[in-house]
């Protein structure tokens, strides 16, 4: 079913012709049938109510309502094996509908790989419910008692009696269910599983391979108007907003259709024509409020160190101090770690149609309900108003603009009275995110004269995320709002600093930098535990140097987890680890090779990697040949998902390392393309191999952010094994790599 | 004050309503509204909105239309059919072997970047039906993925080369 994509029954109806328009704006209209249809109503549906997840159709397929959205993870074809499993429906049985505020349930935000972790026993659970339900119905319909059922493919016999059966379509054909979600339902076990656990190709590929796939860019609604934002070209220190001294508006006299939009401090333009709309904000002249208030790339630790912070222990167990003054060997750094950029490959695009009783509002967002809100707040409508329905864009990797873009959309289509198709040109993107922000660490390790860990302290400085986006602040004109300040901001993850190794005396502490007169933070994949483990597992290697032991043997003998070193374990083995201390072995070579491994979590799943690396001495360029990444991901729903996961996290955590850093002068952001932002590209991509550790018996946990902090450190590690020397701050660009290198002869 | 350009994309011409200044680009999605060629940058940095003229790849970002009225473009659209034309075959694959390819290496996760990845791994395929690795590391340098899935595009990319040269010959 479904071949032509996500976009399933229900959306491609409200597209045809515009009909999403209608439905938009009769929210607020004409009285409601006393029985509404599906998605007339503002959501989300009653959770408790079976029929707000799962229909049975009458030619015997179903249609699953998922309230986590397809990013291009594979989250949609995982979420219907599971589905399938409990149903006894093969995958061909299965249509789905995807993120409507109208129509799905609220699972909560697509965010921290929770789509299989959170989403996935929450429809299980349902879609058990649902089977039980179908099999009491057809115990009426063939005279058996429910003990007495088999089902395949939505079939139901009675068991040994193949030929009396009855299918679900003819059971249930289209009606609801009327049963409550109790979360009481038995549920399949393990041993019988049939879909889950195998290697279940993509649902979303077919139609993104062939060209029929709609992504939020290919949305167009008749009678729409582009919309751009009208920014300085980079965003400046957060809390000083961007105010607009003057606005020439005769300055886009000349372009057809053009006019300019503004509510407080947000401007934007609109044409009927994209092109006039890019020439129209590109022309358009504004005279912006100076405003030189950030720190510069050259002198940001410094000021983050100086900064009144916010400190928490995170963790203290045993006595530290003393143990480090008992330790045979002590490694102690400092560790920086730059603002990067969500910096989706498509910048992110919206579709807004607001009138006076009601919104409707399409954007990429990773929270609809959330989103909702938000919009509800710009627009100054009741949230019962507004409709929000998700579109993949290009991948986000937490949240790059897509907020932003949705209210840029809202706020112009209000003003116009015209529904606004807003896409952010590459400049918008990648000046206007919410970067993952900055970290500076403090980061010391002892260890006793065998080599067993005795000592680690971990001082972590970084700021927070935002709450609202930028053009709600611009046009409310409402202050900045960091999502939580003093004790409760984003801290120092536990997880990736040291939870790996068994260690009796360990200290955590975070120092949360307030985020106004920074930039604009917000997760980026694997949220700042790139960091953490760019500055932990560096720590920990040097140890395993100066002990002078291998150090995959190092780590295993400091583990006492068995999933840590089941993880450690596959990645090493994949790669045919030879035991060596590190950097034991250097050449003069002009190119030179190492080899590193380290570890990385996010908060529950393991992940390991070991890297390969070229290190050209005399240009400084690091290109990285191999890397194999392992996860242990628990229940693992389909490997092929997570093997792809493993890949991507990869690659993207190689670009992170070697190539990534937003950069900004006292006045703004200056990374504004992919020059000034360079990313991984195609010739320099390493090999990867992906190791998946299936463990059936455990819940299944979150399987796109681990690979990353194993990758980024991995590869850190490689470069001292090749050069001798630590590279302590990233990306490890070939200026510090030279750098580093000249200081040490 | 516009002389009406026309332009040739997949064997038909079409009537342009924009100005002659216009992108390329936003013509083919906008009045053709088709859903290969898509906006990355508009700088010409990373080949989203790549098409072929005359089988060569070019950004339609920042291609005037005018500039392209004598050319014969072909988007993704129009690949299977242009593959068809250049291997003599009597009918046009429902995809191009690239695009088969894609499916069975399950290449793609956001898909964004994959009208580029088609576009100029088709023209490779085209151009030297057999390449090495190192030929298709340098001949899609220009074509960035943020998901970071180049290594299941290079497996593709060889696949269809093993696959075309097999059916070809």
């Amino acid at each position: 079913m479904n071949e032509t994509g996500t976009f399933c029954f229900s959306r491609r109806d409200l597209l045809k012709g515009g009909g999403a328009l209608v439905i938009g704006f009769s929210i607020g209209g004409s009285a409601l049938p006393a029985a509404a249809a599906r998605g007339d109503v503002a959501g989300p549906p009653d959770p408790n109510a079976i029929d707000s997840w799962i229909a049975v159709h009458a030619d015997n397929t179903a249609t699953i309502y998922l309230g986590k959205g397809e990013f291009g993870q594979g989250n949609t074809t995982g979420l219907l094996q599971i589905a399938g499993e409990e149903l006894d429906l093969d995958m061909g049985q299965l249509r789905w509908v995807q993120l409507d505020t109208n129509v799905t349930p609220n699972q909560g935000a697509t965010t921290s790989s929770s789509s299989i972790h959170r989403g996935g026993p929450q429809l299980r659970a349902a879609a058990a419910e649902a089977r039980q339900a179908l099999l009491a119905l057809a115990s009426t319909r063939l005279g058996v008692q429910t003990g007495s059922l088999t089902v395949s493919k939505g079939v139901v016999s009675i068991d040994g009696h193949p030929t009396r059966s009855v299918t679900y379509g003819a059971l249930l054909g289209d009606k609801p269910f009327n049963v409550k979600f109790t979360g009481t339902a038995p549920q399949k076990p393990i041993n019988r599983y049939k879909l889950v656990g195998t290697r279940v190709p993509r649902v979303d590929i077919p139609a993104k391979a062939s060209g029929t796939y709609v992504h939020m860019q290919h949305v167009r609604v008749p009678d729409m108007l582009h919309g751009r934002i009208v920014r300085p070209p980079g965003q400046g220190a957060y809390g000083a907003g961007a105010k607009p001294a003057s606005i020439d508006e005769s300055s886009i006299a000349d372009i057809p259709t053009a006019r300019v939009v503004r509510k407080g401090d947000f401007v934007g333009v609109v044409a009927e024509r994209e092109w006039d709309a890019i020439k129209a904000a590109r022309a358009l002249k504004v005279t912006w409020q100076e405003s030189a208030t950030l720190p510069s790339n050259a002198d940001l630790f410094e000021r983050m160190r100086a900064a009144k912070t916010t400190d928490t222990v995170i963790a203290d167990w045993g006595d530290a101090p003393n143990a480090f003054a008992q330790a045979a060997h002590v490694a102690s750094s400092t560790y920086r770690c730059p603002y990067q950029s969500h910096a989706p490959f498509g910048p992110n695009c919206a579709l807004a149609d607001v009138g006076p009783n009601g919104a409707l509002v399409m954007s990429s967002t990773q929270d609809i309900y959330n989103s909702r809100d938000m919009l509800a707040q710009v627009l100054g409508l009741p949230i019962d108003k507004i409709r929000v329905q998700y579109y993949e864009g290009s991948g986000t990797f937490g949240r790059s603009c897509y907020e932003d873009a949705a209210q840029a959309a809202a706020v112009m289509s209000q003003a116009v009275g015209k529904p606004v198709r807003v896409q952010f040109m590459r400049s918008d993107e990648l000046g206007w995110d919410d970067y993952g922000p900055a970290h500076l660490a403090d980061v010391r390790a002892g260890i006793d004269a065998s080599g067993k860990l005795v000592a680690y302290e971990y001082h972590g400085w970084q700021h927070g995320w935002v709450v609202n986006e930028t053009t709600h602040e611009l046009a409310q004109l409402t202050p900045p709002k960091e999502r939580t300040t003093g004790a409760g901001s984003i801290p120092v993850n536990r997880m990736s600093t040291g939870s790996m190794y068994a260690v009796a005396n360990r200290r955590v502490v975070s120092h949360a930098v307030p985020m106004v007169g920074y930039l604009k933070g917000a997760p980026l994949r694997s949220p700042l535990d790139l960091s953490f483990a760019f500055a932990s597992e560096q720590t920990i290697d040097e140890l395993a140097a100066m002990a002078k032991i291998d150090p995959l043997e190092f780590r295993r003998n400091n583990i006492g987890d068995a999933r840590w070193l089941g993880v450690l374990n596959a990645a090493a083995a994949a790669a045919a680890w030879k035991p060596k201390v590190a950097a034991s072995v250097l050449s003069d070579a002009e190119v030179v090779s190492g080899r590193g491994i380290a570890l990385g979590t996010h908060h529950v799943s393991y992940g390991a990697a070991v890297a390969d690396i070229e290190v050209n001495r005399r240009t400084g360029n690091i290109v990285a040949t191999h890397v194999y990444g392992a996860l242990d991901a628990g229940q693992v729903i389909n490997p092929a998902l997570v093997e792809n996961q493993i890949v991507g996290q990869a690659i993207q955590a190689t670009s992170r390392v070697l190539k990534e850093e937003v950069t900004f002068d006292k006045s703004g952001v200056t990374s504004l393309d992919w020059v000034s932002y360079p990313v991984l590209r195609f010739a320099e991509h390493p090999h990867v191999t992906a190791v998946v550790v299936q463990r059936l018996d455990e819940p299944s946990t979150g399987a796109g952010e681990e690979v990353m902090g194993a990758t980024a450190a991995a590869i850190a590690n490689a470069f001292f094994d090749a050069t001798g020397v630590r590279l302590r701050q990233y990306p490890m660009t070939p200026e510090r790599v030279k750098a580093a290198l000249a200081a040490k002869t | 004050m516009v002389d009406e350009i026309k332009i040739k994309v997949n064997g038909n011409t079409w009537p342009v309503a924009a100005s002659p200044d216009t992108p390329l680009l936003y013509v083919l999605t906008n009045e053709l509204r088709l859903h290969g060629p898509r906006f990355g940058c508009g700088l010409a940095q990373c080949g989203s909105c790549s098409v072929l003229a005359d089988g060569i790849e070019i950004r339609s970002c920042v291609t005037p239309v005018a500039a392209v009225a004598d050319k014969s473009l072909t988007t993704f659209e129009g690949l299977a059919a242009l593959y068809a034309q250049q291997n003599g075959l009597a009918q046009a694959p429902a995809l191009h072997p690239l695009q088969q390819a894609f499916i069975d290496e399950q290449a793609p996760q956001c898909g964004y970047c994959y009208n580029g990845m088609l576009i100029k791994g088709a023209e490779l395929l085209a151009q030297n039906p057999r390449p090495s690795e190192a030929q298709i590391r340098s001949h899609m340098n220009g074509h960035l993925c943020r998901c970071g899935t180049y290594p299941r595009v290079m497996k593709a990319i060889q696949l269809a080369s093993t696959r075309m040269a097999g059916a070809v010959r």
